[in-house]
């Protein structure tokens, strides 16, 4: 169920350059999945208008504390930084449809793939899917190595590879240089990231089962504005799907990328 | 809170706040949070005969105190509507204002004579201000003479009143409402947003894949408030009064101008809950005021 709260901020730091981890408290945690986001309001006044989605990055239900990381590039994100332990932010969610842990299949493998400020949601999902007792491979793209993050909280999931654009960490390259090399075996795969790394996972594994979190600028959040729409590749049901309410999570395919 | 009762051509309202079209889709995702009964009433989602899947993305683009958006009209098209939309809204004690949107006049016919006919629907809104669209929309809202013709073919076939909804974009807006009035229109709804346009700080090309968008939120507040002070001086049907309306002082103010109901629009994205939260805060307005009843208001700007 969808609510607003005003949630309580309980830590926030700097983890990279310009990336965030933000920590909050309230109710509404007790609701969310991995893979959903939330719509924040950074402002009280009209400056910013619009609230702001960001991905959820780790929940935990007996403190209440739901963690987001995200990247404070423009006015909003910048304003969001700016909170202070204490301070109350207000935030409608849980909002979309995240990942299905359920179909990984018990005692296989999972493939996690995220691109930047795309890597956060895989975190919790790592968590739920190793509870359930899958084995997860993380295999995370960034463009320099001072922007990346959670090496160590990954590492204790799951076989965990960073790969960077100018080879600042890990070794150089895109995700899908590094899958190329790691030759993975997996049962069923997530990603997260900007949209030409969606693309070539699609063409890269063509017959395994996956699963593709999208991002698009948005308005309401929840699925009234037609703003953050895609196209799909089937248009004999439905010529747009919207990523805010019918995903962010897709199953692989649905998408036209 | 029978203080807020307004009685309008078709429409018994509750209250005078009603969710503006193109901002509420058709009230699914609203319901899933709150009772939609609790609304004056509600603008549904602009509908054409034929399913339209709207423009390619980005759509929206923030602005100063505001937003554009360049949406396209899209919706499930005449059929789906009647069937679906309307149907499921059924479960809520509220009036339904049809928005009708179309590329010709015998577009706009065969969307009102149908879509009246629905039992919620109480009145319909002539869409004839979209600025997002190539053809139709705002074509048919800045010339006089096109807009009452416009006008006089829909009554000719609506079971339910017409109200027209007014562009801001043009150069003399008294005029097109003394013409949809003179063409038969039982009330006016203003304003659709100002056409506008944001560019990347980067490239200094468009940020809306349209180009241009339509601007609204508080931004465009005092626009609107002007155009409906100056239109109520000029005719004698009602106006839905709208732009930029977040909370209730800015109903009052509407409503003050001359206005005899409000619709908010962007608000409903910023805090999906705006428009029970404003009901609510209204009576308490109303006391500051010293005010027993809200029609008291409507006009009094000029009194």
């Amino acid at each position: 169920m969808i609510q607003q709260e005003r949630m309580i901020v309980v830590r926030q730091s700097e983890i990279a350059h310009h990336i965030f981890e933000l920590t909050l408290q309230g109710q509404i945690v007790q609701d969310m999945n991995p893979g959903q986001f939330v719509h924040i309001r950074v402002s009280e006044t009209f400056e910013p208008l619009l609230r702001r989605p960001i991905s959820i990055a780790n929940i935990d239900k007996e403190t209440g504390e739901v963690t987001l990381i995200y990247r404070a590039e423009g006015r909003g994100t910048k304003l969001l930084s700016q909170k202070q332990v204490g301070d109350e932010v207000d935030v409608l969610g849980p909002l979309g449809n995240g990942f299905s842990v359920e179909t990984a299949p018990e005692g296989g493998t999972a493939l996690l793939v995220g691109g930047g400020i795309g890597v956060p949601p895989l975190y919790e999902l790592a968590k739920q899917l190793n509870a359930r007792g899958i084995r997860t491979i993380q295999v995370f793209g960034f463009a320099t190595e001072e922007v990346t993050f959670y090496e160590e909280q990954f590492s204790t999931l799951g076989d965990t590879h960073f790969v960077t654009v100018d080879g600042t960490k890990g070794t150089k390259g895109f995700v899908t240089d590094l899958l190329e090399e790691l030759k993975p075996e997996f049962d069923v795969f997530y990603a997260c990231g900007p949209m030409p790394m969606l693309r070539a996972l699609e063409q890269f594994y063509p017959n395994k089962e996956g699963y593709l979190s999208f991002e698009e600028r948005m308005g309401c959040g929840i699925g009234a504005c037609f703003a953050c729409v895609c196209k799909t590749t089937d248009s004999t049901d439905k010529d747009y799907v919207k990523v805010c309410s019918d995903g962010p999570v897709f199953p692989k395919g649905v998408v036209q990328l | 809170m029978r203080r807020l009762t307004i009685q309008l051509p078709g429409l018994e309202l509750k209250n005078p706040i009603m969710p503006a079209s193109g901002c509420f889709g058709f009230g699914k995702e609203y319901g899933g949070l709150y009772d939609l009964s609790k609304l004056g009433a509600i603008m549904i989602k602009a509908t054409t005969v034929e399913t339209r899947l709207g423009n390619p993305t980005p759509r929206v683009a923030e602005t100063p105190a505001g937003m554009l958006n360049a949406i396209g009209l899209q919706n499930p098209g005449l059929e789906k509507v009647m069937a679906n939309e309307l149907p499921w809204l059924e479960r809520f004690d509220v009036p339904i204002i049809a928005n009708v949107a179309g590329t010709t006049t015998e577009d706009y016919v065969e969307v009102a004579k149908k879509i009246s006919t629905a039992p919620n629907v109480k009145a319909l809104e002539l869409n004839i201000s979209c600025p997002n669209v190539k053809h139709g929309g705002i074509t048919f809202g800045t010339d006089p003479v096109v807009a009452r013709e416009l006008v006089e073919a829909v009554k000719a076939v609506s079971t339910v009143p017409v109200y027209v909804k007014l562009s801001p974009n043009v150069t003399d807006i008294v005029e097109i409402a003394k013409a949809v009035e003179a063409g038969g229109a039982d009330g006016i709804t203003m304003i659709n947003t100002l056409i506008g346009m944001r560019l990347d700080e980067r490239t200094g090309k468009p940020v809306i894949a349209n180009g241009t968008g339509g601007l609204s939120g508080p931004a465009v507040k005092p626009v609107a408030i002007r155009m409906v002070y100056d239109v109520y001086k000029a005719v004698s049907i009602p106006i839905i009064g709208m732009g930029g309306v977040s909370c209730a002082q800015d109903v009052i103010d509407f409503m003050s101008a001359g206005a005899s109901a409000v619709a908010v629009g962007t608000a409903n994205f910023v805090d999906p809950f705006v428009c029970p939260n404003i009901i609510d805060a209204l009576p308490a307005k109303l006391e500051e005021l010293g005010v027993k009843h809200i029609k008291e208001i409507i006009g009094r700007s000029h009194r």
